[in-house]
């Protein structure tokens, strides 16, 4: 095997490709053979190391040295001065470690500190489109323990002791979903995982997707072997193309090894993995609407009970996990069922990967214990909010979950918590909001989502989600009332207790949360007809300040439709009949003279 | 649906060969239908209903089961797209940050809607879900291209970028 001297590590995810990680990649071919380095430096192309936000992102090893926003025209300066002369290029490290040369590394940086990853541990580090890159971190050797040393019934009790719980946002769990799937009668049984991410704001499953799929196919091997299947299917989102071909390569790869297919091992156990591509309906994230695409029909739910572990896909007993999940399964396997218990809480066990966004510093992917709290989330990972503005809250659990706000800021994360809190664990957005958010525009945003996505089944969720968006449509127009308040609160409940399927259940949550933490934001649309953060448009008025206004007519000159009249040494003014309220003056005054809702 | 569409007239090509090789390979699996769809769709662009009926024939599946899963599923157009698919992510942190106004203003520059395709069939405009490069936001995708921390003014360049083309 050919030794290399350094390694340098290219994030290949979706957010570093899109800030274009694969012409760095060129590049630095190119500049290596340059200068006749193409046999001491190997170029690794990983997955996602977290760090959206300082995109795209090149780590250099032995060192471990973190290159952040890195662009082609620094590759020549990274190849001769750190590669050639062992030179470290300061001005690309975070800035925070440009001073201190000691503390180059990756794990010195802030956004790194705090995190604990077990999911994550080989997403940025190895090379996921090579199998013997996954098998020198321990790949596949939790497979052969199962298949080698262990019982079905073994496999189970030690996910059982694990603790560990659905990441996918119930939090069901899953040594139990595991027992009664392996209990269930059946001839054929099925495998399945939930890779059909639809939660805006969500990209952890795609992540470990791109960044280690072999860890997934691994724990559905070994769910297959536990509950007595042969034939798994992963559902994956048809607009995740890098984590498809990626999923591809890996399950052809495994099975040319002999680790998918038959006789596995040697041990007589056969399974084979197949992958099927949603189609953008986000209902298809829901167990029973899941398995009637892969079916091949329109996603509809169906009712439950019969459950999927007795009666799932194609009528067969059927086991169904998300992403993380499966991920978590091979470590489990072999660092044993205690190690993975003494993380987290009580009742939350492990560790919780999280997709950080919106008006946040560091966006990016995150891995914490369970039990970490959201303000160590927000502040010492994420690095508070930009622009020295306040927070406000923070969206998790997508469409279904809510919004905890800034008062709940020290809660730890986890399950129960958040339950309470009225919002949800769910898959793992996290979506940081600012004083410039308006809530009751987020609850329309996210039951618009609803609205749209509903299959369109079951009466409650179709035409009563459509009921509260009109409602919420004329608080944010300035028309409406405290009876519409009222009749919001109403119908939300009766939807959650009627609707057939979680989407519609947990539709109204969004509307419930912010009605919970932010009511004088619903009190002032309807009572004052103002919007409080100046995002509801019909309702907010710019007004230029008398007093301030030198009459330098910058605005009146970019006004788009001419609607701001003044003359020299008197204030101008704004007409509110023809005003379209783009904005656009307040940003150009420069005596910052022109307000919103004054 | 006009059965008389513009490419009708040429589909006597080695697509509808193609078409006959992706039902034969996907024949004998369970749930074959999306599979086939899927790729049918990469293949012409849309599924128009010569698609649609053949798929029919092939796979023996009813045609109004075909069109019921094409109409439930976004990703499957009837309808043919533009050279240049424009998708603008209207997920939560790219919303946040505004990308709501990126697509006011695409529509005004293309003078389309949601959903339509310019007169030269150059632009198709369309918002999307997550695409998950939540970390750039706010996002917009043009064909495989992703476009990210945008702000409304960079809007114009890029169309430019695709007009000559």
């Amino acid at each position: 095997m050919q030794i290399f001297r350094s390694h340098v590590l290219i994030c290949g995810g979706t957010g570093c490709t899109a800030s274009g990680s694969t012409v760095l990649t060129e590049e630095f071919e190119k500049q290596l053979k340059k200068n006749n380095l193409e046999n001491e430096v190997k170029i690794v192309k990983t997955g996602c190391f977290g760090f959206c936000e300082k995109g795209p992102i090149v780590v250099i090893y032995p060192e471990g040295c973190m290159y952040t926003m890195v662009k082609v025209e620094d590759i020549r300066e990274i190849v001769e001065e750190h590669l050639v002369k062992g030179r470290i290029v300061k001005r690309l490290l975070i800035e925070a470690r440009q001073e201190e040369e000691s503390r180059v590394s990756i794990e010195g940086v802030e956004f790194f500190q705090k995190q604990h990853r077990v999911v994550l541990k080989n997403c940025g580090v190895i090379n996921p489109e090579e199998i013997n890159e996954y098998i020198a971190c321990d790949g596949y050797r939790a497979l052969g323990k199962v298949l080698t040393e262990m019982k079905p019934g073994e496999v189970i009790d030690i996910i059982k002791r694990s603790g560990l719980r659905g990441r996918g946002g119930g939090g069901f769990p899953t040594g139990l979903k595991w027992e009664f799937t392996a209990r269930a009668q059946g001839d054929q049984k099925y495998v399945c995982c939930n890779a059909d991410e639809g939660d805006p704001g969500a990209f952890m499953d795609r992540s470990i997707l791109e960044g280690d799929p072999h860890a997934v196919i691994e724990a559905m091997a070994i769910a297959g072997y536990a509950i007595g299947s042969n034939q798994g299917y992963i559902y994956v989102r048809a607009e995740y193309p890098i984590a498809v071909r990626r999923l591809n390569i890996a399950i052809g790869q495994a099975k040319e090894l002999g680790l998918l297919g038959k006789n596995i091992f040697g041990t007589g156990f056969d399974f084979d993995l197949e992958l099927r591509l949603g189609a953008g309906a986000f209902v298809c994230g829901e167990e029973t609407a899941l398995m009637t695409s892969i079916e091949g029909k329109r996603g509809e739910p169906r009712p439950r009970p019969p459950f999927p572990a007795n009666q799932g896909l194609w009528q067969k007993p059927t086991l169904l996990n998300n992403v993380e999940t499966y991920a978590n399964i091979p470590q489990i396997i072999l660092n044993g069922p205690e190690w993975f218990a003494s993380v987290g809480t009580e009742r939350s066990k492990g560790t919780k990967v999280f997709a950080l966004g919106g008006k946040i510093n560091n966006t990016g992917l995150v891995e914490i214990p369970m039990g970490t709290t959201l303000r160590e989330v927000i502040y010492d990972i994420g690095g508070g909010i930009p622009g020295g503005k306040n927070f406000k809250a923070v969206q998790m659990g997508g469409p279904s979950g809510g919004c905890v706000p800034a008062e709940c800021i020290d809660t730890p994360i986890d399950y129960d918590s958040l339950t309470q809190l009225g919002a949800m664990m769910g898959s793992g957005g996290m979506i940081v909001m600012d004083q410039d958010t308006c809530m009751v525009d987020i609850a329309k945003f996210f039951l618009e989502f609803t609205v749209d996505e509903s299959c369109g089944k079951c009466p409650p969720c179709r035409i009563g989600t459509k009921r509260m968006l009109e409602i919420l449509n004329k608080i944010t127009d300035g028309k409406g009332t405290l009876e519409d308040i009222e009749k919001l609160e109403v119908l939300a409940k009766n939807i959650k207790a009627s609707a057939l399927c979680g989407l519609g259940q947990t539709a109204p949550n969004p509307v419930l949360s912010t009605l919970r933490y932010f009511k004088d934001e619903y009190l002032a649309h309807v009572n004052d007809k103002t919007c409080p953060a100046g995002v509801c448009k019909s309702i907010t008025r710019y007004v230029i300040h008398e007093d301030a206004c030198k009459s330098c007519g910058i605005c009146a000159r970019n006004c788009p439709i001419g609607c701001i009249t003044g003359e020299k040494k008197k204030p101008y003014k704004i007409d509110q009949d023809k005003c379209i309220k783009c904005g656009t003056c307040m940003e150009k005054c420069p005596f910052k003279a022109i307000y919103k809702n004054v | 649906m006009s059965e008389k569409c513009c490419c009708c007239a040429t589909m006597k090509d080695e697509r509808m060969d193609k078409l006959d090789e992706i039902i034969n390979k996907h024949r004998n699996e369970k749930g074959a239908l999306i599979p086939v769809l899927h790729e049918a769709q990469e293949l012409f662009g849309y599924l128009p209903m010569e698609v649609q009926k053949k798929i029919s024939e092939g796979l023996n599946v009813p045609l109004t089961e075909i069109y019921g899963v094409i109409t439930f599923y976004t990703q499957f157009s009837l309808q043919p797209k533009g050279k240049y698919k424009i998708q603008v992510c209207l997920g939560t942190a790219c919303y946040v940050k505004g990308s709501g106004q990126i697509l006011d203003k695409l529509k005004e520059k293309l003078g389309i809607n949601v959903g339509e395709v310019t007169g030269d069939g150059k632009f198709s405009l369309e918002a999307c879900r997550c695409v998950g490069a939540c970390g750039l936001a706010p996002v917009v995708m043009i064909n495989e291209d992703v476009y990210g921390r945008l702000t409304v003014d960079d809007v114009e360049d890029i169309i430019n970028k695709y007009k000559d083309k």
